[in-house]
């Protein structure tokens, strides 16, 4: 009975919790409460997986009411894969923050944190699951209108700052979501995406929706942070709460770049973006210069923190590239990448997370020789940097395996080996910060420190088991990815 | 089954052992036992595999795409060597590194046995996906290994090594395994290589030369740097690592992957393998040349390493079955003589603190035994009998006329001559020269471990002589089906 609601349900929980969130005092109550809520959003995005996996893509009308006037949630293999990836963060990264939270949020402020990070939840959830066009507008300002406040609870100031830059470019990104969404309106009468995709094909050729496209596209790159779009990220991830820094890495991103995916290949079609439009000859040297920029950047970064921060951005662009590729291959290894680089992100996250509660800085100068005292947390780095690099046994080795295959299967030998060579940038930065935290002999801030405590290793340390187990055995990732793909590519017109 | 269980304990027993030597680091007796009984254990089980098995599977990340092990012949004499090896370099380890009051020595003794699991991994790889998941893992195993003195320059030949072994494998190699699997659709082991269906020469080239490079670890020039930089290591480390097991294990994969994925009939018919030919040649002549103006005695013995790797990359370039025999037996012999080379120059480093060969004059009063093992070891290298090297220059001057390449016979001629310029002046002045006036007069040995590493392995050398025979013959047996295609 319940089981057929789980796609609202998965929603809705977070959102009921969040004010629920609000008015619990108790500081361990109210993380009691926000933990099972991401542990509820997980138990049903496995289940919804299940289904999906077993039963095909599914639709739920809200209150009954049948698609032209309800709202339609439709979950498909992508989505629910994606929701699978949300939940999971969300629990792990809950469940391990909460000394860093109590750590880095003022007391009377920890409420409305939780209840921030709920609503963020129910945000990306929400732009995953739904099958209507406004409701992605509204699960999007739900979700970053949450996120601008969590990042500004940051401790340094500068988060203040980093939080309006984010918020003037977010609201830029969703104002050009909103005008793109009204012109598919005004062309074709419905909100509904499967209606959408019917209607569109008929007036494809019109300006308007030549136009709605370009405000979608620009817009939601702006939210993914594809280069030059991505001026927002390294600042909100470097000065957000760690534990927030963490959630958003793995999730967000992942989740606008499955918003580009969908609109791309459900609403508009394969045919009309890339045969008719060629979007993939902007795209494919963005995501070059992305990767190849980002990677750079990376290395001459002193704070580790932002030096993933732009990491993220070149493993954005490994995304972009795999959609660029305009294949089944490509984006399957687009799909692989987003779901392998979210979980790595987040395990460097929740292990950057622990160093920052006990040295109080992510700045690397400053952490030199921390190997030796919080040798735990540094093992989850370094398996955590190989899984950037791609070494083998890593999920990231996965993800860049199948993307060099997909770019030599459209014969794209520049591209395979501009993805080899810049897994050299990415060791340059990645040993550079191993380097630092081994060899130099320990200073003042680090010598006399502890490990962190368990509930906050045994998640960091589930995450990299999750990075080498997706390394070795990618039945899970490489068949849905796969399969998700193919049903991409059937679907388009 | 049983065969699958005990190739999975060879990988696995070093690794469980550096766990328990990490555990037992406090207790330095009980540490050091536990590595000697693991590497005799670890030679044991290797002792007890079968000389040939099928495929055994581990996991299936994707169809066709396998983590799985098989043991045949070039591989089987790989694990033995370099089982058999640690043992020895274990002993000598305890020795030199009491002696020398090395810092961190469970960390060096941990790494050195999870390096060692490593190369297992890679002698026994059922496809080259597998081969170079060890691949990577031994090369980031033996980062602590070379950085251990964790000085400036330690640091930075850490990351010179990283930097050309990760860099060529990640770009190079991995790019050229992609594009075999993207033509053939599988990258396993098999008789005759995966190529079937005709490709075309000009692409079996671009692949296959991507292939030879990728391997840092062969030292092919110009991707050698790492090999002389390794050599900041504790002596062990260059004796085990740098001289058997690290460059083995790319010469290994390159044997492996030109039998056994490009197959030797497709290289040498479409002269794939025979580009590549002059840069071996050119290797093994400027290696020489430039171990010849190398003072300090352990960069001489690794820009010799360098030019001997290529020994062994030209068995396999000169692609027909008496090559690459020569190269596994060249595999096996020169590990013997190099590493008795490294045990005398860390015996010398030791005892008397010296690094740089011009001062080592009169050495041979002082270390009369250590001199007597590196002259020994030198003769092998050279490859005067009764030395076991001269079975695989050999071999390979047989293969090399099989395959109608003459002037190679120049350049191991003129190598030759380059190895006994470089490497017998140093036990000559040893003998002739008078020790510096402000040396110890009498007797002043390397520690008696140290002694008994460099006894057993100088015996090894001549002992392979006698056995070179065999080894050869169970060499072919494997090859045999492979190889017949290129008899004339």
């Amino acid at each position: 009975m319940t089981a057929e609601h789980l796609p609202i349900l998965q929603v809705a929980v977070p959102l009921a919790l969040a004010p629920v969130c609000l008015l619990i005092g108790n500081r361990h109550l109210v993380w009691l409460l926000a933990t099972a809520g991401g542990l509820f959003t997980f138990v049903c995005a496995a289940f919804l997986m299940v289904s999906v996996f077993n039963q095909g893509p599914l639709t739920y009308y809200l209150g009954g009411w049948e698609a032209p006037w309800g709202i339609a949630l439709a979950i498909d293999l992508l989505s629910a894969f994606i929701l699978l990836l949300v939940g999971l963060v969300a629990t792990l990264t809950l469940i391990w923050g909460k000394a860093s939270i109590e750590n880095e949020i003022p007391g009377e402020q920890l409420s409305l944190f939780y209840c921030m990070f709920m609503l963020a939840v129910t945000g990306a959830l929400g732009i995953v699951a739904t099958g209507d066009a406004f409701n992605v507008f509204v699960f999007l300002e739900i979700s970053s209108l949450s996120s601008y406040a969590m990042i500004a609870m940051g401790r340094d100031r500068r988060a203040l700052t980093s939080s309006f830059q984010y918020l003037v470019m977010g609201t830029i990104g969703a104002t050009f979501i909103l005008i793109a969404i009204g012109l598919l309106y005004m062309m074709t009468g419905t909100l509904n995406m499967a209606d959408l995709a019917a209607r569109l094909p008929a007036v494809r050729e019109t300006t308007t929706v030549l136009a709605a496209f370009a405000f979608l596209t620009v817009g939601v790159s702006l939210k993914i942070a594809l280069l030059p779009l991505h001026q927002w990220l390294p600042n909100a991830y470097t000065y957000a709460p760690s534990v927030v820094s963490a959630f958003l890495s793995a999730t967000s991103t992942k989740v606008s770049l499955y918003l580009l995916i969908r609109f791309f290949y459900t609403v508009f079609g394969a045919d009309f973006v890339f045969r008719d439009h060629g979007l993939q000859y902007i795209l494919m040297p963005l995501s070059l210069i992305a990767i190849f920029a980002a990677s750079g950047i990376a290395i001459f970064q002193k704070d580790i923190k932002r030096m993933l921060a732009y990491s993220s951005i070149a493993q954005i662009g490994y995304m972009t590239l795999g959609i660029a590729l305009v294949s089944q291959s490509g984006l399957a290894a687009t799909i692989i990448t987003m779901f392998n680089h979210g979980l790595i992100k987040g395990a460097l996250f929740l292990a950057i997370g622990g160093i920052f509660l006990r040295t109080g800085t992510s700045q690397l100068a400053k952490l030199g020789g921390i190997g030796r005292t919080m040798p735990w947390t540094m093992g989850a780095v370094v398996i955590g940097g190989c899984g950037l690099i791609g070494v083998p046994l890593t999920a990231g080795f996965v993800a860049k395996w199948y993307l060099i295959v997909a770019a030599l299967e459209g014969a794209a030998w520049v591209v395979a080996s501009a993805i080899v060579l810049t897994s050299l940038l990415t060791v340059v930065y990645v040993w550079r910060t191993v380097e630092i935290l081994y060899f130099k002999t320990p200073g003042d801030s680090v010598r006399d420190i502890d490990e962190v405590p368990m509930s906050m290793l045994i998640p960091t340390w589930l995450m990299v088991a999750m990075v080498i187990w997706l390394g070795i055995d990618t039945t899970l990732t490489v068949g849905l990815a796969e399969q998700a793909a193919a049903m991409l590519f059937d679907v388009t017109p | 089954m049983m065969t699958g269980t005990l190739i999975l304990t060879s990988m696995a027993l070093p690794a469980v052992g550096g766990c328990l030597v990490a555990l037992a680091g406090r207790w330095p007796n009980i540490r050091e036992a536990i590595t000697l009984v693991t590497a005799t254990s670890l030679f044991l089980v290797i002792l007890g595999l079968p000389g040939a098995s099928g495929v055994f599977t581990i996991a299936e990340p994707a169809p066709g795409f396998s983590l799985a092990f098989h043991i045949e012949p070039l591989g089987y004499v790989f694990a033995c060597l370099a089982s058999f090896l640690w043992i020895v370099t274990s002993i000598y380890a305890i020795g030199y590194m009491r002696a020398h009051n090395e810092p961190n020595q469970t960390r060096f003794y941990a790494w050195f046995a999870v390096a060692i699991g490593s190369v297992m991994g890679i002698a026994f790889a059922a496809n080259m996906l597998t081969l170079f998941v060890f691949y990577e893992a031994l090369t980031l195993a033996t980062w602590p290994l070379v950085t251990h003195s964790q000085t400036d320059q330690a640091r930075r030949s850490g990351q010179l090594y990283l930097g050309i072994l990760i860099g060529t494998s990640m770009v190079l190699l991995l790019l050229s395994i992609a594009l075999v699997w993207q033509i053939t659709g599988s990258v396993d082991f098999k008789a005759g290589g995966v190529f079937t269906e005709p490709v075309s020469d000009t692409i079996l080239t671009i692949v296959y030369a991507l292939f030879i490079f990728g391997v840092g670890k062969a030292a092919l020039m110009p991707f050698h740097g790492w090999l002389p930089a390794a050599m900041v290591a504790p002596t062990p480390v260059s004796a085990l690592l740098h001289a058997v097991a690290v460059v083995k294990a790319g010469v290994f994969t390159i044997l492996k992957g030109t039998v056994y994925l490009f197959g030797l009939d497709n290289l040498s018919d479409s002269g794939a393998a025979e580009m590549l030919l002059p840069v071996a040649a050119l290797t093994i002549i400027l290696g020489s040349v430039i171990a010849m103006r190398q003072d300090n005695l352990k960069a001489r013995l690794a820009y010799s390493t360098v030019s001997q790797l290529s020994y062994i990359v030209v068995g396999a370039l000169v692609a027909n079955t008496l090559g690459v025999i020569a190269a596994s037996l060249h595999m096996v012999m020169h590990a013997f003589g190099k590493i008795t080379l490294f045990f005398c120059a860390g015996g010398i480093m030791v005892a008397s603190h010296k690094t740089e060969i011009s001062t080592m004059g009169g050495l041979g009063r002082q270390m009369p035994i250590t001199m007597a093992a590196f002259t020994i070891g030198a003769i092998a290298i050279i490859g005067l009998p009764p030395m076991g090297v001269i079975w695989s220059k050999w071999y390979l001057i047989a293969g090399s006329i099989e395959g109608q390449y003459w002037w190679l016979i120049g350049v191991f001629a003129i190598s030759t001559l380059l190895n006994i310029a470089y490497l017998l002046p140093i036990p000559l002045q040893g003998l002739m020269s008078s020790p510096a006036a402000d040396d110890h007069p009498g007797w002043h040995e390397a520690p008696i471990p140290c002694l008994i590493a460099m006894g057993i392995t100088a015996t090894g050398c001549v002992a392979l002589f006698f056995f070179a025979p065999a080894i050869a013959q169970y060499l072919s047996s494997g090859l045999a089906p492979t190889g017949s295609g290129d008899q004339p």
